[in-house]
């Protein structure tokens, strides 16, 4: 079976730094592919690759089996890989039901008279919410006064009924407490249940072993592992993504530095 | 936005979490409502102290000066919902008005001619703001700031160099001027009220404009740059298009404005202008729009071009002098803006 998508040893350089070297990543139906890494490992140039804003320098990108370089984000939702990014996924100030079809709007007369189909748009966004299991209170609310959590949900619900094939999460739990982290793992589940194959992009390997089915490691622009969820456990993982010796290592200063000896941090030597 | 329909289609789907919203709250969510407060203050304020204010006269006066701010803050609001400024609007009416004004002195005898040759110039200058604003990625307030005082010099250097004085020469004995004249400087009669076109110009513009935000993809479009440009790419909106139209849209505003100003007064002061970008956007503030986009009416931008309207004649009708006029302007901004922002806060914390 054909990956939706198929990244293989992908590079991507920013002038002279080294964004990305020899990633590769395969997304299939049904199945939640995570990439974990800390903070510079090179996560927010992987997304940009797949959701069409840059393009890569090396390798090959395939969809569908088809090799492929995306120009544009346009260009990427018209393939069917819709991206949720963790801060601006919405518009805060415009309602839910304006947010839902953004870009999209479903329209209804001709010529001149040509508008928005407001009821239909109402509707949709009410029952394909509530079809996620998301029950909103009233489409008509800024989303802007959604929790961060309900938020991600609704792009989340909005990628899939746009037919999405391909949904790829920017740390959709980075900034939430655990019940609303709890919430949106639950869609994103629900997002694999209905076929679509899943990219979810975090630096929590909880959350990632929770839901992932393949998992790929990045550090400091390459890739550190990749590993099926049958090939690794959550510790293994954990200890990976912490850097493994280097958190050894850590933990073995911090045990010195418990009692500090010159508060300042400056050692006279 | 648009919370006027929502009951009728659907009142037995309530849901039970939604306590009932009375009118006063909902009522308190929409953008016009601080300028619909400012309007009936300063209505009732000029009833009491200037006596000729109440008669049928006055009021298509007031409705006369309304509609000449009106028919700019319009499309000004609507740049504002989306984002951006527009600092260089005042004097854009003047330019468009010489231009057509020389065109058809210089050109030909038929003023019809300039009247069209204006009306690609200005769009191809609003087109050039919103070019400039997207390609650049600079602030509008500095762009537009830049063309603001590159018009006014051009609109005072080219009139020089051609006409040699600083006001343009009179094209009233030319072919076109009277069916000219009746589109854009004409007034008729209803009853005992005397209506100026530019009153019928600005309720359409009202009107087309508030289609266009709440009825239309290019409305979403336009509230979803303004309130979140990033995030509305990433949707796949056209942000570019959409920003160089709405500067398009104040072009062709200043157009209808510019044409009216040479067909009313047949010789344009080429130094005018200057100043009523200002009037343009403190209408749209009044009327609910947020300095920051994303947020705000047509409706409301009409009611905040009433308010100045009103007082600018009501000033007069008082026997004041009209300087107090300024003084008001920057006042009655504050008092809206203050009001506005302190609505939105209350409708906010808990619908």
């Amino acid at each position: 079976m054909t990956a939706l998508v198929e990244l293989a040893d992908v590079s991507k350089y920013y002038g002279n730094v080294r964004a990305l070297e020899g990633v590769s990543l395969e997304v299939h139906a049904g199945e939640i592919s995570c990439v974990l890494g800390d903070n510079g490992a090179g996560k927010s140039t992987l997304i940009k690759i797949i959701a069409g804003l840059h393009r890569h320098d090396a390798g090959s990108f395939t969809i569908d089996g088809e090799e492929t370089t995306l120009s544009s984000p346009r260009e990427a939702l018209d393939r069917g890989i819709a991206t949720v990014y963790q801060d601006l996924a919405v518009v805060p100030l415009m309602p839910v039901w304006r947010n839902f079809f953004l870009g999209s709007e479903p329209t209804t007369g001709v010529g001149p008279f040509k508008r928005l189909d407001v009821r239909t748009m109402r509707e949709t966004t009410r029952s394909e919410l509530l079809r996620m299991g998301i029950d909103l209170r009233d489409v008509d609310q800024p989303i802007g006064t959604l929790s961060g959590g309900e938020r991600q949900c609704v792009a989340i619900a909005r990628a899939v009924y746009f037919g999405a094939k391909v949904l790829v999460l920017d740390e959709p739990t980075a900034a939430l407490g655990v019940k609303q982290s709890g919430v949106v793992l639950k869609y994103v589940a629900a997002a694999r249940d209905a076929g679509l194959g899943v990219v979810l992009i975090t630096h929590n390997p909880h959350h990632a072993y929770l839901v992932g089915d393949r998992f790929v490691l990045l550090k400091r622009g390459t890739m550190a592992g990749s590993h099926a969820k049958s090939e690794i456990t959550l510790e293994e993982l954990t200890r990976q993504m912490a850097g493994g010796s280097e958190l050894e290592q850590l933990s073995h200063e911090l045990a010195r530095t418990a009692t500090p000896e010159f508060p300042g941090g400056h050692r006279p030597d | 936005m648009s919370r006027t329909e929502t009951s009728p289609a659907q009142p037995a789907k309530g849901d039970e979490r939604l306590l009932h919203r009375s009118l006063a709250r909902r009522l308190m969510g929409r953008p016009e409502l601080g300028s619909v407060v400012g309007a009936a203050a300063v209505f009732l304020f000029f009833s009491i102290v200037a006596e000729p204010f109440l008669q049928a006269s006055s009021l298509s006066t007031v409705l006369y000066a309304s509609s000449t701010i009106g028919i700019m803050a319009v499309p000004v609001a609507l740049l504002m919902i989306g984002g951006e400024f527009d600092l260089s609007a005042g004097v854009m009416v003047v330019s468009s008005a010489l231009i057509s004004s020389m065109v058809s002195y210089q050109m030909t005898a038929n003023t019809w001619v300039g009247v069209g040759v204006s009306l690609l110039v200005t769009l191809a200058i609003g087109a050039f703001n919103g070019l400039l604003l997207t390609r650049t990625k600079l602030p509008s307030f500095i762009i537009t700031l830049g063309t603001f005082f590159m018009l006014t010099g051009l609109n005072l250097g080219f009139t020089k160099l051609i006409d040699g004085t600083v006001s343009t020469k009179s094209i009233a004995d030319m072919e076109g001027f009277a069916s000219a004249r009746a589109l854009f400087a004409s007034h008729l009669t209803l009853g005992s009220v005397d209506i100026q076109i530019t009153i019928l110009w600005w309720l359409a513009l009202v009107a087309v404009a508030t289609w266009i935000l709440l009825r239309t993809r290019v409305g979403n479009w336009i509230f979803a740059v303004g309130g979140n440009a990033d995030a509305a790419r990433a949707v796949g909106v056209p942000v570019t298009k959409t920003k160089i139209g709405l500067y398009m849209g104040v072009a062709f505003a200043a157009w209808v404005s510019g044409q009216h100003l040479l067909f009313s007064y047949d010789a344009i002061q080429s130094g005018d202008g200057v100043g009523n970008e200002f009037l343009y956007i403190i209408a749209a503030a009044v009327g609910g729009c947020l300095m920051t986009g994303g947020f705000g009416s047509a409706i409301g931008a009409a009611v905040g071009a009433f308010i100045f309207g009103m007082a600018s004649k009501g000033i007069v009708y008082a026997q004041w002098n009209p300087d107090w006029y300024k003084f008001f302007l920057g006042a009655m901004l504050l008092l809206a803006t203050l009001l506005n922002a302190w609505v939105r806060k209350r409708a906010e914390e808990k619908a």
